[in-house]
């Protein structure tokens, strides 16, 4: 069984989804460890807040 | 007088830190729910037979489609966003209608690529100036607009009201993609799935297309309320060094 028809263009259209998906969640996943690390060197300097 | 708690109630959330503690709570079911949803998606997508004009193409329309409608939910959910800064100075608000325009230009990059790569051979050209397709670039611009405001204003207040304005003016391009293909002669197709009469779509390819717009959009409210929360926590910093430069 051979690829359909215009089977490029539906690999790039998915290969876009996968990799748009893929960034946000690599951005969000980064940012989330970005901010924690650097409230955790505040708090450990002292500057943390008792807030949650 | 006595007030009644109510647990979690939306007001409550309105508090940050509570908000934190909720995003905690409801985040790991979230992504199981889009993982499952995306799961079911994907074999239905799989299953689904090739249109009898479009052959396999119409495969396009299962990622396209969901794209498109979260281009335009993304920018509605930040015009109830904008009004709740400039009416109500939610102190989410803000927080919301900042970290749904990434999320939101992505999807509408998509929308556009996907578009095209359905174009190309359905239409035979990658793009055409027509209206629904320009309309939509517009928004596209219109996010990427709104993401440059907020990163070159320093203040997120000053910043928050500034692009609420620009989204609530924005909100008329959402009509505008909506009626584009009845207003004008388009050559994007018409409305086939909230239609009047119902939709146009055969059963068997109208089914993964609602369980892929049913998981696209789980991925949103998962990666909006996951960003939200790193912008509050972003916020906290910003806050801690200004104290630490001004007690320094």
């Amino acid at each position: 069984m051979g690829l359909p028809a215009h089977a490029a263009f539906i690999i790039a259209a998915y290969g876009a989804t996968v990799l748009v998906v893929m960034g946000l969640i690599a951005w969000v996943a980064t940012d989330y460890r970005t901010q924690k690390r650097v409230l955790a060197d505040l708090d450990a300097r002292g500057l943390g807040r008792k807030t949650g | 007088m006595i007030v009644q708690e109510r647990p979690m109630a939306l007001v409550q959330l309105a508090n940050p830190s509570r908000f934190l503690a909720f995003v905690g709570r409801v985040l790991p079911w979230l992504v199981l729910a889009t993982l499952i949803a995306f799961a079911v998606g994907i074999v239905l997508v799989l299953m689904a037979p090739d249109d009898y004009q479009q052959g396999a193409t119409v495969k396009i329309m299962f990622v396209h489609v969901p794209a498109a409608w979260l281009a335009s939910l993304i920018w509605a959910v930040m015009s109830v966003a904008a009004l709740g800064t400039l009416v109500w100075r939610h102190p989410l608000a803000d927080v919301a209608a900042k970290t749904a325009a990434p999320i939101g230009a992505a999807f509408t990059f998509l929308c556009l690529f996907a578009g095209s790569m359905w174009g190309r051979p359905m239409w035979g050209t990658y793009w055409v100036w027509d209206a629904r397709l320009t309309s939509v670039l517009v928004m596209f611009l219109m996010y990427l607009g709104l993401i440059a405001l907020w990163n070159t204003v320093e203040d997120p207040t000053r910043a928050g009201r500034a692009a609420a304005i620009l989204t609530l003016v924005g909100a008329i391009d959402l009509p505008i993609i909506k009626f584009s293909v009845d207003w004008w002669n388009t050559l994007h197709q018409g409305t086939s799935v909230f239609r009047l009469a119902g939709p146009s779509i055969y059963p068997t390819i109208l089914a993964p297309l609602l369980v892929m717009a049913f998981a696209f959009t789980l991925l949103f409210v998962t990666l909006h309320l996951a960003a939200m929360r790193n912008e509050i926590l972003r916020r906290r910093v910003r806050t801690l060094r200004l104290l630490q430069a001004q007690g320094a």
